[in-house]
Formats: C-alpha cells, structure tokens, sequence
C-alpha cells in the first residue's frame, strides 16, 4: 500500500506490505537506520520517534498510520550548526556506551525538556522509564537530562 | 618531536571516540547494514529439547516467491560442528537436536517477509527423546545423555591444606541457587555476508573476537582462513553473548551458495535462543573458623548448568571453583566444581563469568558465619582478607595489588544515605514505584555487603596475547596518529581509552582509531576484563616504538610500528588443583541499601556504594560507567532476571517477561576507585568491566535479608520470597563428585575438535 508521509521535512511516498511498521518503514524504505529494533514490542523505547509532534515507539505503529502525517526521527535533531543540546549533553555526560539505546533515549529526552523545561528527578524517572539502557545503569543519562536542561534554559 | 600535552590523555574523562556517530543515530550497527541486491535470511529452531530428526521436508519453502536457498545439516560439505572452546556445535543440527532453539535449517530470500514465510513452510519430523533439564539430573546415571560420552563437560577438584582434619570450632552450611541470566544487549545478534570474487567471503558481523570467530567459521565453508575476512559491524553491547557464533557461518554458507550478499538479524525472541546465557548454580558452602573468626575451613561443592553445548563453560567452571572459597585466607581449602550438559540451551559467558555465582554463595556463608560468632560482618571480613601475598586455594601466591581491607574502609566511609519519612512520600518513592501500590505502611531497610573479586585476562596457561599497529603521520596541520586492531570495542570505551594513550604517549590530538578487521593479528576477545590492558599494552608498547624512531629521525615519512603485548604467564592446573592459573586478579566491595514493603514484598534499592580496585583510573567517567552499569545487571539477577524454562523452553524470550532494570528500578551508585599499581600492567590499571557484576546481586540480597530476616538462599529473590509465602531452595545435599579421568574438559580427553583452545595454545600443537 502507497504510504504519504513528510519524514524530516521531506515529503516521501512509499508502497509497503500492510504490516509493515512505522519502524521498519524509516528503517528499511527509507534508510533512516537511526532509529533502532531492539524489543518489536513497545518495551524499549530504541525506536521513538515523533508523530505529529507525539512521542511513540515507531515499532508499535502500523505505517499506515504515518499517512498523510508528519514523522520526526533523530536524524532531524542535529542540524548543520551541530549537534542538539540533548546530543552534546549526552557526550559530556557520558551517558553512552554501546549508543544502541542512545537514539531513542536523546529522542526521548528532548521529547521532555520540549515539555517540561525543568524536570524534578522523579518526572525524569517516569519520563524515561520506556526506555531500556542495558550499558549504563541509567545513572549519567540523568546526568546528561541535567545538563541539557542546564543547555536548553 | 616536541612532546606537548594534548587534551583528552589517560587519567581524563575523555569524550568518546565514537560517541557522535552514535549520539545522532549514524553509527552503524550489525543490524543497520545493508548492500546492493541482497538477500534476508531467517533461521528454523527446534520446539524440543531432545528429539531426533526422522526427516525435514524444504520442497514447499523452496518453490516460494522470492525463496533463493535452503539449507539443512544434509547440505553442509565441510566441518559441521563448531564451539568456542570444542567444535561440539552442529552448524544445522542433523540427527538429533539438544535444546529448544536449536538452528536446524536457514533459509535466503528476496526480502524479510518471504524468507520467513518459507521458514514456517519448512515441515520437520521430529521424534521426541527423553530429556534432561535439571543439572542435578544430568549426574544420574540413568539420565538421558545429551551427548554420547556422557553428560559430565568438566569437573574441577581442589584440595589445598588438609581440609579433613581442620580444627575449626564453629561451622556454618549453606545451599544457594542462582538463575539463568540473559546478557539483554539491546543491539541484536546481526551481520552481512557478501560473497567476494577470490572465493571467499567478507563478513561484517557482532563479535566479541575476530579472530576466534574466523577460526570457527572457515572450516565450515571449506575456505582457508585468509579468505575469510572479518569486519567488525557496530556493537550494541554484549556481556559475553557475543563471544559465541550466532549468525555468522549461516550467513556466509548462504551467500557463498547463491552469490549474493546476506543479512541476518535476530529479533529479540530469537536472540533468547541465539545465544549463550548466565549459567545457573547451585552452591553447597561450609565454612569453619576459629571463635575468634579467622577462617580454618572452606567445602565448596558446584554445580552448574552447561546446556547443550560446551561454549566457554570449561573456563567458567574453573573460575567459579578458583573463587568459591571467596577472597580470603583458608588454609584448608576443599573445592569439587562440576559442570553439566544437559537438554537446555547452552551457557558460556556474561560479565563475571563464573565468579557471580559463588560470590553470591560465599559472601551468604560469611554473614551467617559472623551472625554465629557475633562478630560484625565487615570485621569478619577484615580478619581473613587476603592481601598481597596471600595464598590461594591453588596454591597461587597473590603476587598483585589486593588492597581488599582498603576497600572494606573505603566503603564503609561512604556515607550511607538519608534516613527517609515513611509516609507522604510520592509513589514513585516506595517499592513498587510507579505502581502505586505502598503508601509505606510497613518499610523496612536493610544494609548488606559483598565482597568479591575476580581474574583478569585469559588464564589456565593460554597466552591470548594482542596486537596493535600504531602509525604516525605528517599533515599539513602536524602529526596524525592512527591505530590498527582486531579490538572489539562493544560499547564499554575501549576506543576511547587507546586514543587517550596515544594522545598520551606521542603527544598529538587527533587519533584515528581505524576498524577492527581479521587483516591484523589478533586481539583476542574483549571479554575477562582484559582488552584495555591487552590491546592498550600493544598500543603502549607500539607507541613506545615509534617514539624510539622519532629519536632516530624526524617525521618527514610516516613511521609505522606494530606490537605485541603479552601478560604474565599462567598455569594449568594440577590433579589437585594447584597452580598459578589466573594473570591478575581485581577486588571490589559494594555496600547496598534496600527499602522492602514486608507486606507486599517489593523492594526499592536505595543505594550502592562502591569501593572498586582499578589499578589505576584511565578514563574516571568511563570507568564509573562500567561500574554503574556492572551494578545494574547484578542488581537485575538479584531481584528480577531470570530465564524462565519449562522442559528446557524459555518462557519469558522478550523484554516484556524477562525484566531488566528499568530508570525506575536502579539506585544511585557512589563509586570510589582505590589506585594501587599492577606491576607489568599498562600504566598498573586492572580492567574494571566485571567487578561491579560480581557483588552487586550478592550485596543487594545480603541487604534484603537484613531488612527481612529471612535466609532467601536463591536469586533472583521474588516477592514470595520477602514476604515468606515461598519456602528458601531446598536440597536433598551436595552433588555427588563424578568419576572422572582429571582436572580437563571431557571432550579434550576424547580428542574432539578443539575451539579457541587452538588459537590460544598456538597452531602447531
């Protein structure tokens, strides 16, 4: 089926098999690998990505969803003047390891000063407890949510 | 040359090398490759445990869209078994199938879809055999036997003093069990083969160890090592469940049959299957000491879990005895280690590698042990701590740093933290969290330690050196080095630590850390806390090199100089177990502190407080990362991970049943590193990637039996456990000892296929 979609600003059109994920679209159609598979079932957030300015995990939504909608991946939040404030924070912060959780984690936290632009500990917690880290035991990517906050204010 | 500082050298908290590639989704993981006309290939794994296989029948896949090649074990023209330490693996399994995942037949298509749809097309006849899915079952004699020769892979056999006739005066017993544990990397099991024009291959796959993997991989496609060349594809963490072949030689055998390129990639049910996990255990510990407390005694007996397949359990085995009678003074030392096939899936490595098991058990019998001598437990511990010099149950003299009473003070001095109300709190803060389910009607805290340690690098007389070539280059803008290695850098910073000494060492900012390929000698695996003191010793010592010849020269042409670093020797161990057979050995103690809802049983951890020995710091941020991390699987094993089997079926293969710690569920982690040099080590620094993992799950159930009262013998503990509905693990008394020909691995004695154990030993043996 023929899927209209604006990914990252760009207007793509896409025939997929009915099945096919919102994921597997960015991942495979469109090469946008940036955001990850690691669960197929909502539980780790490595595949968030924007919906009309909602957070969802990609792999949960049928691409036909995305039709006639607006997608945001990561690759849309470095721009040409460099990374985003979540990204650098994230680096300074050591808050990566082997990165595989890292798309969906800078995703998600952009996601949240976007919302809430000063975040107690315990909303940060909550905000980010779709989103497994098997590396780092979470505690420099709240690090890296204060920084960025630090960043962003 | 003139030797300037640049930023970004060892001791500093250094960005990553690779961090903006994979902060802005650009870093290219196994499963994120792709190529020109490529083919998807999906693998058929057995629903039994035992069975035979009376037939498979392909023809309906092989006439399906899209379908380009099936193959089966009637297929294969070349070596058909593989392993890590013995080639006792089937590539497809052809007669009979040993575990529940078994691969027994690939299948290449056009796209994804099809080739998963013609795997279900597959028809496999199997005939159900008996199986055995309890370790302490496999010892039966009349078991089932999951291999021929029996279903003992090794047995371990330490006497060290004179064990029967120690004089202690108060005894403690104890039996503890751990689960089975899944390494959970989020990156899955993935890689591309792209058949090349020579006849060979190039694979771009996950691994822990390029060299190793080529070593297995090119007997079974018929093709000379040379041929088979490796590239390291992006790494999404592995714990040791990258350190065994998943899709690799299936890849490879598929596209070297249709000429095209091969993408594998396991989803996350499929990686439960497709990859060794945690060994479960079951420890019988008797301790015996003085009234005073020091240690007399220790009567280890060890079981574990080996599956199907040997993978890397012989090592484990052997680290899991070598440690059992915990980081202490023993004069009389018995130790009986075994380890067992049986018909579930295969253990080998994950972070801790053995040592996580009997931790657990040791550090239980020593908190009993100074219960029953009123002694503080920290004193118990300071009392019989080894230290340099010390003897261990091998007879292994600790020629090293072993700081351990440094650590117990430093951990102990880490301020515990803040009493908090009991009432009014918002959910999130009670057990339970987010549930909201305690209003903290019945809190109570806890505060338990663990005291650990384990071997760094390769032991038992393997020389797994590494080797590195470091260049040094004129630019226009000044000298640019650059580093060649087989070094896997999974996500723990390994990069990153060789750039600092380069930056270090030849004193230029800008580094270029070059893939890692099978076109350079090995690195051996990252794995055993070893590849920043191996690989970073051949960056050392080849940086050291190119510095000599800057002596002789200036830098008008590149100067290129390639080395090899070499640990400490060690030795095999003797018929009682006597040798020297680890290089190095770390120490850590972890203080843990719990909240626990005793009517619910649910448990908030509250903290963890970490004194680590780390030789020396390389990178500080780093290296408290491997710690906070470390700390969250084994607070996982402690309270929620666990490979749930029913008949050798794992029925919790997602992220949805198998629960890894969430940002709600860990603690802040207080780390301190005490710095006291390892002789002959790079800079003196000791890997510091396992320790944490070791104590963590035993520090954490040490404080929840303190918070409760109860024995809670088996991890992970459940809420029945804290609440008392569920009775402690029961055992009718140790494992009995088995009657074997010595201290090796089973198949060693029977001459089959050796694995890595070639490669380590050298080719001409």
């Amino acid at each position: 089926m023929l899927i209209r979609t604006t990914v990252n600003g760009a207007e793509r059109a896409v025939d997929v098999p009915p099945a096919t994920s919102l994921l597997t679209l960015l991942r495979d159609e469109l090469e946008l690998t940036g955001s990850k598979n690691a669960c197929e079932q909502g539980e780790c957030g490595s595949c968030s990505v924007w919906l009309d300015g909602e957070l969802v995990c990609s792999c949960l939504v049928p691409a036909v969803q995305a039709d006639g909608a607006d997608v945001r991946t990561v690759e849309a939040l470095a721009d040409n003047g460099g990374l985003h404030p979540v990204q650098e924070a994230f680096l300074d912060a050591g808050a990566v390891q082997c990165g595989f959780c890292t798309p969906g984690l800078v995703v998600a936290v952009a996601d949240l000063l976007a919302r809430e632009p000063h975040p107690s500990e315990d909303a940060i917690r909550e905000a980010l407890a779709g989103n497994l880290c098997r590396c780092t035991g979470y505690q420099k990517i709240v690090d890296a949510v204060r920084l960025a906050e630090e960043a962003l204010a | 040359m003139s030797v300037t500082k640049p930023r970004g050298g060892i001791g500093e908290s250094a960005r990553r090398v690779d961090g903006e590639p994979k902060v802005t989704g650009a870093y290219a993981y196994g499963s994120d490759l792709a190529t020109e006309n490529m083919l998807w290939a999906v693998t058929v794994r057995s629903p039994h445990a035992s069975a035979r296989i009376r037939s498979i029948d392909t023809a309906a896949a092989r006439r399906m869209d899209g379908v380009r090649c099936v193959l089966t074990g009637g297929d294969l023209e070349h070596a058909k078994t593989f392993g890590l330490e013995f080639c006792d693996q089937p590539v497809l399994a052809e007669d009979v199938v040993r575990y529940v995942g078994e691969a027994v037949a690939v299948v290449a298509a056009e796209t994804l879809e099809e080739a998963r749809l013609a795997a279900a097309a597959i028809t496999v006849d199997y005939e159900p055999l008996p199986a055995v899915t309890d370790m302490e079952r496999a010892l039966d004699a009349d078991a089932p036997l999951v291999h021929d020769f029996g279903n003992v892979l090794r047995h371990v056999h330490i006497v060290h003093g004179d064990p029967e006739h120690a004089a202690a005066e108060v005894w403690v017993d104890g039996y503890y069990e751990t689960a089975m544990q899944d390494q959970a990397a989020l990156g899955p099991e993935a890689g591309l083969a792209v058949p090349a024009a020579d006849g060979g291959i190039d694979l771009y796959a996950v691994t822990q160890w390029i060299h190793v993997d080529r070593q297995q991989i090119a007997p079974c496609l018929g093709l000379p090592e040379e041929k088979v060349r490796i590239t390291l594809a992006g790494v999404g963490g592995a714990f040791g469940s990258r350190e065994d072949i998943h899709m690799q030689i299936h890849a490879s055998l598929l596209a070297l049959r249709t000429g095209r390129a091969v993408k594998m990639v396991y989803g996350r049910e499929e990686s439960f299957h497709g990859h060794v996990h945690r060994h479960p255990s079951r420890t019988w510990i008797r301790y015996g000491a003085t009234r005073d407390g020091r240690l007399v005694s220790a009567d280890v007996r060890l079981l574990l879990d080996g599956g199907a397949y040997a993978s890397s359990s012989p090592a484990v085995v052997v680290n899991a005895s070598t440690f059992a009678a915990g980081p202490y003074e023993v004069a009389n030392v018995r130790v009986e280690g075994t380890v067992v096939y049986t018909n579930n899936p295969p253990c080998g490595a994950m972070r801790g590698f053995g040592a996580p098991q009997v931790c657990f058990a040791y550090e239980a019998a020593m908190d009993a042990l100074a219960a029953k001598l009123g002694l503080d437990p920290l004193e118990l511990r300071l009392k019989n701590a080894v230290h340099r010099g010390s003897v261990l149950p091998t007879g292994q003299v600790l020629e090293g740093p072993a700081p351990v009473r440094e650590l117990i003070e430093r951990c102990r001095a880490i301020p515990l933290p803040d009493e908090e109300r009991t009432v009014g709190r918002d959910p999130i803060g009670y057990p339970g969290g987010a549930g909201n389910v305690s209003r903290g009607e019945s809190l109570r805290r806890g505060v338990g330690y663990a005291v650990g340690f384990k071997n760094v690098m390769y032991s038992e007389g393997f020389d797994d050196a590494a080797e590195a070539t470091v260049t040094l280059r004129p630019t226009p803008d000044g000298p640019v080095a650059s580093v060649r290695t087989a070094a896997v850098d999974y996500g723990q910073g390994l990069y990153t630590v060789l750039a600092q000494i380069v930056r270090t060492e030849l004193g230029v900012d800008e580094v270029v850390i070059e893939p890692s390929t099978s076109g350079v000698g090995s690195a051996g695996s990252t794995s055993a806390s070893r590849q920043t003191t191996m690989t970073g010793g051949a960056v050392l010592g080849a940086c050291r090199e190119v510095r000599a010849a800057l002596l002789e020269r200036d830098l008008a042409e590149p100067i290129s100089r390639t080395y090899t670093h070499h640990h400490r020797p060690t030795t095999p161990i003797d018929e009682n177990g006597q040798g020297s057979p680890h290089a190095s050995f770390a120490f850590v103690v972890q203080r843990a502190t719990v909240e626990v809802d005793a009517e619910l049983g649910l448990v908030r951890v509250v903290q963890i407080a970490t004194a680590q020995d780390a030789g020396r710091v390389m990178n500080p941020q780093g290296a408290e990362g491997q710690v906070e991390g470390g700390t969250a699987q084994g607070v996982g094993l402690a309270l929620t991970e666990e490979v749930i089997l029913e008949d050798g079926a794992i029925r919790n293969a997602s992220f949805t049943d198998y629960l890894i710690p969430t940002i709600l569920d860990v603690a802040p982690v207080v780390t301190e590193f005490v710095e006291e040099p390892e002789e002959g080590a790079p800079y003196g620094l000791k890997g510091v990637g396992e320790l944490a993992t070791v104590v963590s799950t035993a520090a954490v159930v040490a404080a929840l039996r303190a918070a409760t009262g109860r024995t809670l013998n088996r991890a992970p503990v459940h809420p029945d456990d804290l609440v008392g509905i569920r009775p402690e693990a029961t055992s009718s008394g140790p494992a009995p000892v088995p009657d074997v020909p010595g201290q090796k691995s089973i198949p060693e004695y029977l001459g089959l296929g050796l694995g890595q154990q070639m490669l380590m030993k050298g080719r001409d043996e």
